[in-house]
């Protein structure tokens, strides 16, 4: 087998040494009746080519987003992700890395972690971000029990704005662990009266900009409201390209912001690996979770970078930890710090003016289609329009004509009465040509 | 001191080389100073055209203040990671015998694999019908693992292995909850040499945490287990092969103790590669287990993730399987995204993440496992068995084994017994290996030893490598003993850095770069 490097001469060579005369013997705990005498019922050994030909054919069976008219979002986004990007990535020193316990031979780790943290409270406008979460909706749940402990109550208000998904994974974790939330009924117009949820025994109130539905949120008065009452505003976002053109939560009062990393630097990945990128204010940092990574001194004075503040985490301070959270998403926040380095303050900028342009563009093209409504009043490169048939059948028949059209609201909301609701996004891989075809395509569905 | 980019202002400040340079720097070792002190606000590396006519419809609330990312070009961004990673230390640079992260070699067939279009490049809501090949991909993946284990299901959406403990404790709980003993049922028993995500996971969830002490000989043991047993048991949590390297034998007993009490056996998978296709962990009574895919099956650590932590359930748990998961209709694959579609007797507890789960790490661990074969996953268990005692056999007589010197399994276990008097300590032996050009071992885990030092090999190590390792360690070993403790107090001496000032990064913590003050504005 080709990644095992021991011959049966060396096997033999190294029992003798142990003192034993089968490989067996060193699992004598093993009780013996349950010890496996033959290999489990699955395939034997096979060689790079014949692994290749058999993944490469459930590879073919799936349509790529590069290959068509593109659309769907709703929490994950296809963009341009240039070729340096995922070539740094894969050099051995970093990919081959662990989590940096030894500080001394992991600065280049380390030194990343710290600019990736400086990039993300930059983007968010706060004070102090971590090292990453595995993704938006893990880090929002954390989100939200973090701000059970800063305010010591336990009720969360969720936003029907929030993704389903995201509020799934927070009232799952709710749930078990017997916290209260409320969630507001989906709000596809941006007109709920989320403030009169807004009391004293209110933990943290949840909301995303741009909303699932597309809508630019104006968080200001969310989170006066929420500090009047000793509450915290946990400000989402699933697209993080739109921070690159939209005020930062920050700047709008948040106390927490988390979201979805993926954008930059991060393929599609049929939902992941992704990276969470999460973000508070200094008087917080005792409760946050996650890896942080900060500045020190070696022994000569000179600067350095280690992991700190692991009293809060798991290895040390067991079940009264923060959070259970170990592994995390290094390759991924490296991905996105190198794509974000590539861009800089200019082409982030720019790129997010590029995919709100095309959106514009496109729901003014899909308004002109009988049977679209165009819903959204704002929005940065995702809106919701109103369709004179199902979504999902639609949706079904558009991919048959090889155009991805998006999201049918119901997938997320089921039985919810959205059945004609459709999410499209646009970004800068999106053409004019793109365009043309998914209003041609409707045009023969509707 | 350092200038504004992060290099040593005059030459004899760059270290303790006996002939300093004026860079600072020595070298292919190269100083590299943050993104911040060479990037420019105005500099991009991307070519992107301004939009015409822009006219946003974002309700006013655009950003008006600047946001402090600089760019760099394209070369200077390849420059600068490139010198970056040369200061780290991979599985591709030596031997990184970190114990229980289960540093193998990481097979770049995978990468290659997990980039196909057809799973980087696949949006996970596209209509099911354009994803076919990648819910084959799940569904394949699952009968593997299912196989491996012998349990009933396998809930694939678990980020890492953390996020899968949680899992496996929610379906617990959720089983708990469905025979009305919810209320009634909330300790879990956690042995002291757990990984410390177990209690974490445990309290998370609302349960109390009951440890179970350790043993003299490194085990568990069924009567110290049993004592502990009551109504109010909802599970224990233990890891087998255990932190301290050994298998525990009285496993079986434990789970049918733990079974007759009415209560749930959570394992940690977290070295579940000692025993693949060696034994099935569904034959020793467990209920639950995550596997940690970048542990046993190789996916890259990546500096610390991303991970992939899917959880087998037995047939008592299947039931409460989280969504999404695949399932077959008709002829071809579904995904079960909401509790209510699950059917017959499911009872999903809901939802671990946002979409489906690491598929990328899924490819990888596939590509794998097939590259393997069944006969090759229990050679690799065989051999990263059999390399862990070559260890132990080559070091027995200089370092200390803390539960004798008997098998173990992929990881052997050491103390700090043979550094007494020496005034050398586990953490200055790791820096001395730094020194010799070595990843140390895992050091102070598990809790149960007295300075412990854990070293895992795996099986990617050729015994060559291994006679050298061992050489290693035996010459360190020996200058400890001879009361050559600079060699260990002051290392490392040679690594990108000395040893690193943690009291300081913590009392001030410093988590970001911030721009310097104005030099006017330092003057007043």
């Amino acid at each position: 087998m080709r990644y095992l490097p021991l011959s049966d001469t060396d096997r033999s060579e190294m029992l003798a040494r142990i003192g034993v005369n089968h490989v067996d013997e060193l699992f004598a705990d093993v009780p013996k009746n349950l010890l496996l005498k033959e290999p489990v019922d699955l395939p034997r050994r096979k060689g790079e080519l014949d692994v290749e030909r058999i993944l490469s054919r459930m590879s073919a069976k799936n349509i790529p987003a590069s290959s068509v008219p593109f659309f769907v979002g709703a929490g994950a986004y296809k963009h341009y992700v240039p070729a340096t990007v995922d070539h740094l990535i894969q050099r051995s020193e970093f990919l081959t890395s662990y989590t940096p316990y030894q500080p001394e031979i992991a600065q280049g780790t380390l030194q990343y972690l710290f600019e990736f943290q400086t990039q993300v409270a930059a983007l968010t406008g706060m004070e102090v971000a971590n090292a990453s979460m595995y993704d938006g909706s893990t880090g929002t749940g954390e989100a939200v029990l973090m701000a059970h402990r800063v305010t010591k109550r336990r009720k969360a208000v969720l936003s029907g704005g929030l993704h389903p998904h995201y509020a799934d994974v927070v009232r799952t974790l709710s749930e078990m662990s017997s916290d209260d939330v409320v969630t507001m009924a989906p709000d596809v117009g941006a007109s709920e009266d989320i403030l009169s949820q807004i009391d004293d025994s209110v933990s943290c109130v949840v909301v995303q900009s741009p909303d699932v539905f597309g809508n630019v949120r104006d968080l200001k008065p969310i989170a006066d409201k929420a500090h009047q009452h000793g509450a915290l505003l946990i400000a989402v976002f699933t697209e993080v390209v739109s921070l690159g053109l939209l005020k930062s939560p920050g700047s709008q009062g948040a106390d927490i912001v988390v979201g979805e990393g993926q954008s930059i630097g991060n393929a599609l990945n049929f939902g992941g690996p992704y990276v969470g990128l999460f973000a508070t204010q200094s008087r917080f940092l005792r409760q946050m979770p996650g890896r942080l990574c900060g500045e020190t001194v070696d022994a000569d004075g000179n600067r350095g970078f280690v992991l700190t503040l692991s009293t809060r985490e798991q290895h040390i301070r067991r079940d009264k930890a923060t959070s259970n959270i170990c592994t995390n998403s290094g390759l991924c926040s490296l991905a996105f710090t190198i794509h974000m380095t590539l861009l800089g303050e200019a082409g982030l900028s720019r790129l997010a003016r590029i995919n709100h342009a095309n959106a514009v563009k496109l729901a003014d093209q899909l308004a002109s289609v009988k049977g679209v409504e165009v819903l959204n009043a704002t929005f940065f490169n995702e809106f919701t329009v109103k369709l004179s048939k199902p979504a999902a059948d639609v949706v079904e028949r558009l991919a048959e004509k090889g155009v991805l059209a998006g999201v049918p609201v119901s997938r997320l909301l089921p039985g919810a009465g959205h059945d004609n609701l459709l999410l499209v996004a646009s970004t800068e891989v999106n053409t004019d040509d793109d365009r043309a075809a998914l209003v041609a395509a409707l045009n023969e569905v509707l | 001191m350092l200038n504004r980019q992060g290099r040593p202002s005059s030459a004899g400040q760059a270290g303790t080389a006996e002939h300093p340079t004026f860079t600072g720097n020595k070298a292919l070792a190269q100083i590299e100073p943050l993104l911040f002190e060479i990037g420019r606000y105005d500099t991009t590396g991307v070519d992107l055209d301004e939009p015409e006519d822009f006219k946003p419809r974002l309700g006013g609330l655009e950003r008006k203040e600047p946001i402090g990312l600089p760019g760099l070009s394209e070369p200077e961004t390849m420059r600068h990671y490139v010198r970056l990673s040369q200061q780290n230390y991979g599985i591709d640079t030596g031997l990184f015998p970190l114990g229980s992260c289960t540093m193998k070699h990481n097979a770049r067939l995978n990468e290659r694999m997990a980039r196909l279009p057809g799973f980087s490049d696949v949006h996970p809501l596209q209509p099911v019908s354009t994803v076919q090949g990648a819910l084959e991909l799940m569904n394949e993946l699952g009968r593997y693992l299912v196989t491996l284990t012998n349990m009933t299901a396998v809930a694939l959406s678990p980020k890492a292995g953390a996020h899968g403990e949680l899992c496996g404790m929610m379906a617990i709980k959720a089983a708990i909850e469905a025979k009305g003993e919810g209320a009634t049922r909330n300790v879990v028993l956690v042995p002291d040499s757990a990984h410390g995500t177990n209690p974490a996971t445990a309290a998370l969830i609302g349960f109390k945490v009951k440890p179970v002490p350790a043993r003299e000989d490194g085990w568990v043991h069924v009567e110290d287990v049993k004592e502990r047993l009551g109504p109010d048991v909802a599970a224990i949590m233990l890891t087998n092969p255990n932190t301290c390297g050994l298998f525990e034998p009285q496993v079986a007993e434990i789970a049918k103790a733990i079974h007759d009490a009415g209560a749930y056996f959570y394992c940690d998978g977290a070295n579940f590669n000692a025993i693949v296709g060696k034994a099935k962990p569904g034959d020793l009574g467990v209920d639950a287990m995550h596997i940690n895919l970048h542990k046993t099956f190789s996916t890259p650590h990546g500096g610390g993730g991303p991970g992939s932590g899917p959880v087998v359930l037995s047939a008592r748990l299947a039931p409460f399987a989280p969504v999404p998961f695949v399932r077959m209709k008709d002829g071809s694959f579904e995904l079960v995204e909401q509790n209510n579609e699950a059917g017959g007797t499911a009872a999903p507890f809901g939802r671990m993440t946002a979409f489906h789960g690491q598929m990328g790490m899924y490819v990888r661990a596939l590509s794998y496992m097939l590259s393997h074969g069944s006969d090759g996953m229990k050679q690799a268990s065989e051999d990263a068995v059999l390399n862990a005692n070559y260890i132990r056999a080559g070091l027995a007589d200089l370092m200390s084994l803390p539960f004798g010197n008997k098998p173990c399994m992929h990881e052997v276990l050491f103390d700090d017994a043979w550094l007494k008097d020496t005034g050398v300590t586990t953490l200055d032996v790791a820096k001395a290996m730094i020194d010799e050009g070595y990843h140390p071992m895992t050091m102070y885990f598990p809790l149960v030893v007295h300075g412990a030092m854990l070293i895992e090999p795996t099986e990617s190590e050729s015994k060559a490598s291994l006679d050298l390792f061992i050489a290693m360690l035996r010459d360190l070993a020996m200058s400890a003993k001879n009361g050559d403790t600079e060699r260990f107090t002051g290392a490392p001496y040679h690594a990108p850095r000395r040893r690193l000032d943690e009291t300081r990064a913590a009392r001030t913590p410093v988590l970001k770069w911030t721009p310097s003050a104005p030099v006017a504005e330092a003057a007043e």
